[in-house]
Protein backbone atom coordinates (compact mmCIF):
# COMPACT_ATOMS: atom_id res chain seq x y z
CA UNK A 1 0.00 0.00 0.00
CA UNK A 2 1.21 3.49 -0.74
CA UNK A 3 2.50 5.36 2.26
CA UNK A 4 0.31 8.14 3.48
CA UNK A 5 1.25 10.44 6.33
CA UNK A 6 -1.48 11.94 8.41
CA UNK A 7 -1.44 15.54 9.40
CA UNK A 8 -2.02 15.69 13.16
CA UNK A 9 -5.65 16.54 13.87
CA UNK A 10 -5.74 19.68 16.04
CA UNK A 11 -6.84 19.26 19.68
CA UNK A 12 -9.57 21.84 19.07
CA UNK A 13 -11.34 19.56 16.55
CA UNK A 14 -11.31 16.67 19.01
CA UNK A 15 -12.64 18.83 21.84
CA UNK A 16 -15.48 20.14 19.63
CA UNK A 17 -16.42 16.58 18.69
CA UNK A 18 -16.29 15.57 22.38
CA UNK A 19 -18.65 18.43 23.32
CA UNK A 20 -21.08 17.29 20.58
CA UNK A 21 -20.89 13.76 21.98
CA UNK A 22 -21.68 14.97 25.51
CA UNK A 23 -24.64 17.02 24.24
CA UNK A 24 -25.96 14.00 22.30
CA UNK A 25 -25.61 11.80 25.40
CA UNK A 26 -27.68 14.22 27.47
CA UNK A 27 -30.20 14.43 24.59
CA UNK A 28 -30.60 10.66 24.36
CA UNK A 29 -31.21 10.40 28.13
CA UNK A 30 -33.83 13.17 28.00
CA UNK A 31 -35.57 11.72 24.91
CA UNK A 32 -35.71 8.30 26.57
CA UNK A 33 -37.70 9.80 29.49
CA UNK A 34 -40.45 10.96 27.09
CA UNK A 35 -42.99 8.32 26.12
CA UNK A 36 -42.94 7.91 22.35
CA UNK A 37 -43.84 4.22 22.17
CA UNK A 38 -41.80 2.31 19.59
CA UNK A 39 -40.22 5.59 18.47
CA UNK A 40 -38.15 5.58 21.65
CA UNK A 41 -36.01 2.75 20.39
CA UNK A 42 -35.57 4.36 16.96
CA UNK A 43 -34.67 7.71 18.52
CA UNK A 44 -32.12 5.98 20.79
CA UNK A 45 -30.61 4.07 17.85
CA UNK A 46 -30.59 7.20 15.66
CA UNK A 47 -28.71 9.24 18.26
CA UNK A 48 -26.33 6.31 18.88
CA UNK A 49 -25.62 6.11 15.14
CA UNK A 50 -24.92 9.84 15.02
CA UNK A 51 -22.56 9.55 18.00
CA UNK A 52 -20.77 6.56 16.51
CA UNK A 53 -20.31 8.38 13.18
CA UNK A 54 -18.63 11.24 15.04
CA UNK A 55 -16.30 8.79 16.81
CA UNK A 56 -15.50 6.87 13.60
CA UNK A 57 -14.91 9.86 11.32
CA UNK A 58 -13.12 12.18 13.75
CA UNK A 59 -11.58 10.22 16.65
CA UNK A 60 -10.72 7.23 14.45
CA UNK A 61 -9.51 9.48 11.59
CA UNK A 62 -11.67 7.73 8.98
CA UNK A 63 -12.22 11.15 7.39
CA UNK A 64 -8.53 11.21 6.39
CA UNK A 65 -8.17 7.55 5.40
CA UNK A 66 -8.10 6.09 1.90
CA UNK A 67 -11.31 5.04 0.20
CA UNK A 68 -10.54 1.36 0.95
CA UNK A 69 -11.17 1.96 4.68
CA UNK A 70 -14.55 3.55 3.99
CA UNK A 71 -15.60 0.77 1.62
CA UNK A 72 -14.61 -1.73 4.33
CA UNK A 73 -16.90 -0.03 6.83
CA UNK A 74 -19.75 0.06 4.32
CA UNK A 75 -19.32 -3.67 3.56
CA UNK A 76 -19.35 -4.39 7.31
CA UNK A 77 -22.58 -2.45 7.81
CA UNK A 78 -24.23 -4.21 4.86
CA UNK A 79 -23.19 -7.62 6.27
CA UNK A 80 -24.61 -6.75 9.71
CA UNK A 81 -27.82 -5.45 8.13
CA UNK A 82 -28.20 -8.70 6.16
CA UNK A 83 -27.62 -10.74 9.35
CA UNK A 84 -30.28 -8.86 11.24
CA UNK A 85 -32.71 -8.54 8.32
CA UNK A 86 -32.65 -12.22 7.37
CA UNK A 87 -32.94 -13.34 11.00
CA UNK A 88 -35.97 -11.13 11.56
CA UNK A 89 -37.51 -12.36 8.33
CA UNK A 90 -37.46 -15.79 9.96
CA UNK A 91 -38.42 -14.77 13.51
CA UNK A 92 -41.32 -12.44 12.64
CA UNK A 93 -43.05 -14.71 10.09
CA UNK A 94 -42.82 -18.04 11.87
CA UNK B 1 19.23 -3.93 10.35
CA UNK B 2 20.08 -1.35 7.76
CA UNK B 3 16.94 -1.74 5.69
CA UNK B 4 13.65 -1.56 7.52
CA UNK B 5 10.43 -2.45 5.84
CA UNK B 6 7.36 -0.66 7.10
CA UNK B 7 3.81 -0.29 5.88
CA UNK B 8 1.94 1.96 8.25
CA UNK B 9 -1.19 2.20 6.13
CA UNK B 10 -1.28 -1.59 5.81
CA UNK B 11 -0.86 -1.95 9.59
CA UNK B 12 -3.74 0.45 10.15
CA UNK B 13 -5.95 -1.32 7.65
CA UNK B 14 -5.14 -4.62 9.38
CA UNK B 15 -6.35 -3.10 12.65
CA UNK B 16 -9.56 -1.92 10.97
CA UNK B 17 -10.15 -5.43 9.59
CA UNK B 18 -9.76 -6.83 13.09
CA UNK B 19 -12.18 -4.23 14.43
CA UNK B 20 -14.74 -5.26 11.79
CA UNK B 21 -14.61 -8.80 13.19
CA UNK B 22 -15.11 -7.39 16.69
CA UNK B 23 -18.24 -5.62 15.48
CA UNK B 24 -19.48 -8.90 14.00
CA UNK B 25 -18.87 -10.57 17.39
CA UNK B 26 -20.95 -7.97 19.20
CA UNK B 27 -23.59 -7.81 16.47
CA UNK B 28 -24.43 -11.44 17.29
CA UNK B 29 -25.31 -10.27 20.79
CA UNK B 30 -27.23 -7.27 19.46
CA UNK B 31 -29.18 -9.67 17.26
CA UNK B 32 -30.06 -11.84 20.27
CA UNK B 33 -31.10 -8.70 22.11
CA UNK B 34 -33.30 -7.53 19.23
CA UNK B 35 -35.02 -10.91 18.95
CA UNK B 36 -35.67 -11.11 22.70
CA UNK B 37 -36.93 -7.52 22.69
CA UNK B 38 -39.36 -8.32 19.87
CA UNK B 39 -40.59 -11.35 21.84
CA UNK B 40 -40.82 -9.79 25.34
CA UNK B 41 -41.18 -6.01 24.91
CA UNK B 42 -42.91 -5.46 28.28
CA UNK B 43 -40.58 -7.68 30.29
CA UNK B 44 -37.62 -5.91 28.72
CA UNK B 45 -38.81 -2.47 29.71
CA UNK B 46 -39.62 -3.69 33.26
CA UNK B 47 -36.15 -5.21 33.58
CA UNK B 48 -34.46 -2.13 32.08
CA UNK B 49 -36.15 0.04 34.72
CA UNK B 50 -34.32 -1.91 37.41
CA UNK B 51 -30.94 -0.79 36.06
CA UNK B 52 -29.49 2.35 37.56
CA UNK B 53 -29.49 4.99 34.83
CA UNK B 54 -26.95 7.13 36.74
CA UNK B 55 -24.27 4.44 36.54
CA UNK B 56 -24.95 4.07 32.82
CA UNK B 57 -24.87 7.80 32.09
CA UNK B 58 -21.75 8.48 34.18
CA UNK B 59 -19.98 5.57 32.49
CA UNK B 60 -20.96 6.91 29.06
CA UNK B 61 -19.45 10.30 29.90
CA UNK B 62 -16.32 8.63 31.32
CA UNK B 63 -15.79 6.51 28.18
CA UNK B 64 -16.42 9.42 25.79
CA UNK B 65 -13.86 11.49 27.68
CA UNK B 66 -11.33 8.64 27.59
CA UNK B 67 -11.84 8.44 23.82
CA UNK B 68 -11.04 12.15 23.64
CA UNK B 69 -7.85 11.75 25.66
CA UNK B 70 -6.51 8.84 23.59
CA UNK B 71 -7.36 10.66 20.32
CA UNK B 72 -5.43 13.67 21.64
CA UNK B 73 -2.55 11.37 22.65
CA UNK B 74 -2.08 10.40 18.97
CA UNK B 75 -1.93 14.06 17.91
CA UNK B 76 0.47 14.85 20.78
CA UNK B 77 2.82 12.04 19.68
CA UNK B 78 2.62 13.11 16.02
CA UNK B 79 3.75 16.55 17.16
CA UNK B 80 6.58 14.96 19.11
CA UNK B 81 5.29 15.93 22.55
CA UNK B 82 6.18 12.70 24.32
CA UNK B 83 5.47 13.87 27.86
CA UNK B 84 1.99 15.08 26.94
CA UNK B 85 1.37 11.78 25.14
CA UNK B 86 2.22 9.88 28.33
CA UNK B 87 -0.07 12.11 30.41
CA UNK B 88 -2.95 11.59 27.95
CA UNK B 89 -2.39 7.81 27.85
CA UNK B 90 -2.37 7.81 31.65
CA UNK B 91 -5.62 9.79 31.69
CA UNK B 92 -7.22 7.25 29.35
CA UNK B 93 -6.16 4.27 31.48
CA UNK B 94 -7.31 6.10 34.61
CA UNK B 95 -10.76 6.74 33.07
CA UNK B 96 -10.92 3.09 32.00
CA UNK B 97 -10.31 2.10 35.63
CA UNK B 98 -13.00 4.56 36.79
CA UNK B 99 -15.37 2.87 34.33
CA UNK B 100 -14.56 -0.56 35.78
CA UNK B 101 -14.91 0.66 39.40
CA UNK B 102 -18.36 2.04 38.53
CA UNK B 103 -19.23 -1.29 36.94
CA UNK B 104 -18.04 -3.09 40.09
CA UNK B 105 -20.37 -1.07 42.32
CA UNK B 106 -23.25 -1.41 39.88
CA UNK B 107 -22.89 -5.18 39.57
CA UNK B 108 -22.35 -5.58 43.35
CA UNK B 109 -25.67 -3.83 43.98
CA UNK B 110 -27.46 -6.00 41.41
CA UNK B 111 -25.93 -9.23 42.64
CA UNK B 112 -26.85 -8.10 46.19
CA UNK B 113 -30.47 -7.91 45.03
CA UNK B 114 -30.23 -11.48 43.75
CA UNK B 115 -29.93 -10.45 40.11
CA UNK B 116 -27.28 -12.56 38.41
CA UNK B 117 -27.42 -15.33 35.78
CA UNK B 118 -28.85 -18.52 37.22
CA UNK B 119 -30.16 -16.92 40.46
CA UNK B 120 -33.36 -18.12 42.14
CA UNK B 121 -34.68 -14.57 42.14
CA UNK B 122 -34.44 -14.37 38.33
CA UNK B 123 -35.91 -17.84 37.89
CA UNK B 124 -39.08 -16.63 39.63
CA UNK B 125 -39.38 -13.61 37.32
CA UNK B 126 -41.05 -13.46 33.92
CA UNK B 127 -38.98 -15.20 31.20
CA UNK B 128 -38.25 -11.91 29.44
CA UNK B 129 -36.74 -10.41 32.62
CA UNK B 130 -34.37 -13.35 33.01
CA UNK B 131 -33.49 -13.11 29.29
CA UNK B 132 -32.76 -9.41 29.66
CA UNK B 133 -30.44 -9.85 32.64
CA UNK B 134 -28.63 -12.85 31.17
CA UNK B 135 -27.91 -10.81 28.03
CA UNK B 136 -27.02 -7.80 30.16
CA UNK B 137 -24.40 -9.65 32.19
CA UNK B 138 -22.93 -11.43 29.17
CA UNK B 139 -22.77 -8.45 26.80
CA UNK B 140 -21.58 -5.91 29.35
CA UNK B 141 -19.16 -8.46 30.76
CA UNK B 142 -17.67 -8.99 27.30
CA UNK B 143 -17.47 -5.22 26.87
CA UNK B 144 -15.78 -4.92 30.29
CA UNK B 145 -13.22 -7.49 29.17
CA UNK B 146 -12.49 -5.28 26.17
CA UNK B 147 -11.96 -2.32 28.51
CA UNK B 148 -9.39 -4.37 30.47
CA UNK B 149 -7.60 -5.45 27.26
CA UNK B 150 -7.64 -1.90 25.86
CA UNK B 151 -6.28 -0.44 29.11
CA UNK B 152 -3.49 -3.04 29.17
CA UNK B 153 -2.55 -2.29 25.54
CA UNK B 154 -2.43 1.45 26.21
CA UNK B 155 -0.22 0.88 29.26
CA UNK B 156 2.21 -1.25 27.22
CA UNK B 157 2.35 1.29 24.38
CA UNK B 158 2.84 4.13 26.87
CA UNK B 159 5.83 2.29 28.36
CA UNK B 160 7.22 1.77 24.83
CA UNK B 161 6.73 5.48 24.15
CA UNK B 162 8.59 6.38 27.33
CA UNK B 163 11.45 4.10 26.23
CA UNK B 164 11.53 5.74 22.80
CA UNK B 165 10.34 2.72 20.83
CA UNK B 166 7.18 4.51 19.75
CA UNK B 167 8.01 7.98 18.50
CA UNK B 168 6.67 10.82 16.39
CA UNK B 169 8.28 9.06 13.41
CA UNK B 170 6.68 5.67 14.07
CA UNK B 171 3.48 6.03 15.98
CA UNK B 172 1.29 3.39 14.29
CA UNK B 173 1.31 1.21 17.39
CA UNK B 174 -0.24 4.01 19.44
CA UNK B 175 -2.66 4.79 16.59
CA UNK B 176 -3.85 1.18 16.39
CA UNK B 177 -4.20 0.94 20.16
CA UNK B 178 -6.26 4.13 20.07
CA UNK B 179 -8.45 2.60 17.35
CA UNK B 180 -9.11 -0.36 19.64
CA UNK B 181 -10.03 1.95 22.51
CA UNK B 182 -12.42 3.90 20.25
CA UNK B 183 -14.10 0.62 19.33
CA UNK B 184 -14.72 -0.03 23.05
CA UNK B 185 -16.34 3.40 23.17
CA UNK B 186 -18.37 2.75 20.00
CA UNK B 187 -19.84 -0.46 21.37
CA UNK B 188 -20.77 1.25 24.62
CA UNK B 189 -22.52 4.02 22.63
CA UNK B 190 -25.00 1.33 21.50
CA UNK B 191 -25.10 -0.74 24.71
CA UNK B 192 -26.00 2.28 26.83
CA UNK B 193 -29.35 3.21 25.18
CA UNK B 194 -30.33 -0.41 24.55
CA UNK B 195 -29.86 -1.60 28.13
CA UNK B 196 -30.40 1.51 30.23
CA UNK B 197 -32.72 3.76 28.28
CA UNK B 198 -35.47 1.70 26.63
CA UNK B 199 -38.82 2.27 28.25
Amino acid sequence: MSEQKHEPVPFRTFIQVWICLLILTVTTVIVSRIHLGPWNIWAALGIASLKSSLVIFFFMHLRHEMRLFKIGLLVLLVIVAIFIGVTFFDVLYR
Amino acid sequence: MSIEHRDDTGARFGMWLFLYTEVILFSGLFLLYAMALAKFPNDFSNASHRLNIYFGTVNTLVLLTSSLSIAMAVTALQRGRTKLTLILCGTTVFLGIVFLINKYFEWSAEIGHGIYPGSHHLAEQAPGVAAFFNLYFFTLGLHGLHVVIGGTLITVVAIMTAKGKVTSERYTLLENTALYWHLVDLIWIFLFPLYYLIL
